[in-house]
């Protein structure tokens, strides 16, 4: 949702994932994720092994839980829908505990954790292993089309700059005695939206400019992206393999 | 707000990915016309705006707030071609970078988000600012309804969404009765924070309002791209 992630999640490090090309982990993302949407409902055993697959990307990184378990929290608002699932579904009703629930309800609820928890699993470990500036690189060598590259590539060039001015229009507002608490206060918070939009975007005019006088014409220069070795890739595609294992395995 | 792994089926998935990806395709290039010949810096600047805006924190009351989607926001600002493309561009970094929103749910989420939500908001306020006769307050009555009624008709896609290949058999009707209940609230909060980030705009620059602008200045707008 969003909220409250003025930082890139990335965090250096030295594990596998951290030092495996941007582009080879972003085609074993995919495949993982796609294989293990492909898993059919209800097949415990495939969805186990994904999750367990998924938690064990993520502590290969190395990454501390302290800083990976609040990110996997925005995922909450779609656990509450899991949760109501099965009392809303159509089908045949079992007991569970004190209630009746739908049966079909409680299995795709079960089935829907397990694949989304999968996949910000290994999302979050993306995330953390991979510089902003590798992923436009990758982006680039998996031929993404030129224009969208390099608004990725602006974007996260001035996230920092943006968010960084964003904080000192707080900061700004606090020392003024400003207190954000109810509705009166929305005119002052949309006030600096609207001064943060003009900055932006003027910024982006002489982000224009500048490039012009550089010699712009139409194409930035294209970047030297690091090779992806076969082994790299043969690394990067274990954990779909594995998941491709378990979902034939679940669909015999 | 962002569509996890596993919600939609696999041919759901790939079906919406596909639109997406074409719609996307033929926003990059209509938004050279909305954005001049900036669109690199001008559209990343924009989407990084946007990425920003869902940071700030509108209070509700009692402790809770609330933020921003901002298509209808973007929309409003530079214009839908170039809206998607921001709206795109922040879900794939959201997505990648972020961890926010599955991966294999991205095509999902840009047609709801960056398509749907973006187009819905435009064509409500084009049809405002026409009934109003171009009327100072019509701009920002444009905008209130825009973003008020983008937000259940993204609600009521994701529920047909979910009724045609989703993880549960629910009843359709229910669905949509509920996530549509529950998002003309959220539409409404939208609504507020859109219209009043929209008029600080007009009030300082209202040149960059691209909903203000009347079709006679596109037109000179554009001619001067082709003589530059």
């Amino acid at each position: 949702m969003g909220a409250g992630t003025g930082q890139h999640l990335h965090v250096e490090g030295n594990s596998l994932l951290h030092r495996m090309s941007a582009t080879a982990k972003l085609v074993g993302l995919l495949a993982l994720v796609v294989v293990v949407v492909a898993i059919p409902k209800g097949a415990w055993f495939a969805l186990a092994g994904s999750l367990c697959l998924g938690m064990l990307v993520l502590v290969s990184t190395g990454v501390s839980a302290r800083h990976t378990l609040p990110r996997l929290a925005v995922d909450l608002p779609f656990v509450v829908f899991a949760l109501v699932l099965p009392f809303v579904a159509t089908g045949t009703r079992v007991p569970l505990g004190p209630v009746t629930v739908s049966e079909s309800g409680l299995v795709a609820a079960g089935t829907l954790l397990a694949k989304a928890s999968t996949g910000a699993l290994v999302g979050v470990a993306f995330a953390v292993t991979t510089a902003p500036r590798d992923l436009v690189l990758a982006l680039q060598q998996l031929r993404v089309p030129d224009p969208m590259v390099s608004i990725v590539s602006f974007m996260v060039r001035y996230l920092s700059v943006v968010s960084g001015e964003l904080a000192r229009m707080r900061i700004a507002l606090a020392s003024r005695g400003f207190r954000g608490r109810s509705l009166r206060s929305w005119p002052t918070i949309a006030a600096s939206a609207g001064a943060l939009f003009v900055r932006s975007f003027e910024r982006g005019e002489r982000v224009h400019l500048a490039m012009l006088s550089r010699g712009y014409a139409g194409r930035l220069p294209a970047l030297e992206a690091p090779t992806t070795t076969p082994s790299m890739w043969a690394l990067a595609l274990a954990p779909a393999a594995i998941a491709g294992g378990l979902l034939v395995g679940a669909l015999r | 707000m962002h569509v996890p792994d596993g919600f939609l089926n696999l041919p759901t998935s790939a079906a919406t990915a596909v639109v997406a990806v074409s719609v996307v395709a033929l926003s990059a290039r209509r938004a050279r016309a909305e954005l001049d010949d900036r669109t690199a810096p001008l559209a990343g600047l924009v989407a990084t705006f946007i990425f920003a805006a869902q940071m700030i924190n509108f209070p509700v009351g009692a402790g809770t707030s609330g933020h921003l989607i901002g298509a209808a926001l973007a929309a409003a600002l530079v214009g839908p071609w170039a809206a998607t493309l921001c709206l795109t561009v922040v879900l794939i970094v959201q997505a990648l970078l972020f961890a926010d929103g599955g991966v294999s749910a991205l095509g999902t989420n840009v047609l709801l988000m960056g398509i749907v939500a973006v187009w819905t908001a435009w064509w409500v306020m084009q049809t405002v600012i026409r009934l109003t006769r171009g009327r100072p307050r019509g701009v920002l009555i444009a905008v209130a309804l825009g973003s008020l009624i983008s937000v259940p008709v993204a609600a009521l896609a994701f529920s047909a969404l979910f009724a045609v290949g989703g993880a549960a058999e629910v009843p359709v009707g229910l669905l949509m009765k509920t996530m549509a209940g529950w998002h003309v609230l959220i539409g409404a909060g939208e609504a507020l924070a859109t219209t009043a980030v929209v008029g600080a705009v007009l009030r300082t620059r209202p040149d960059l309002v691209r909903l203000a602008r009347r079709p006679a200045e596109d037109v000179s707008a554009q001619e001067s791209v082709v003589i530059a």
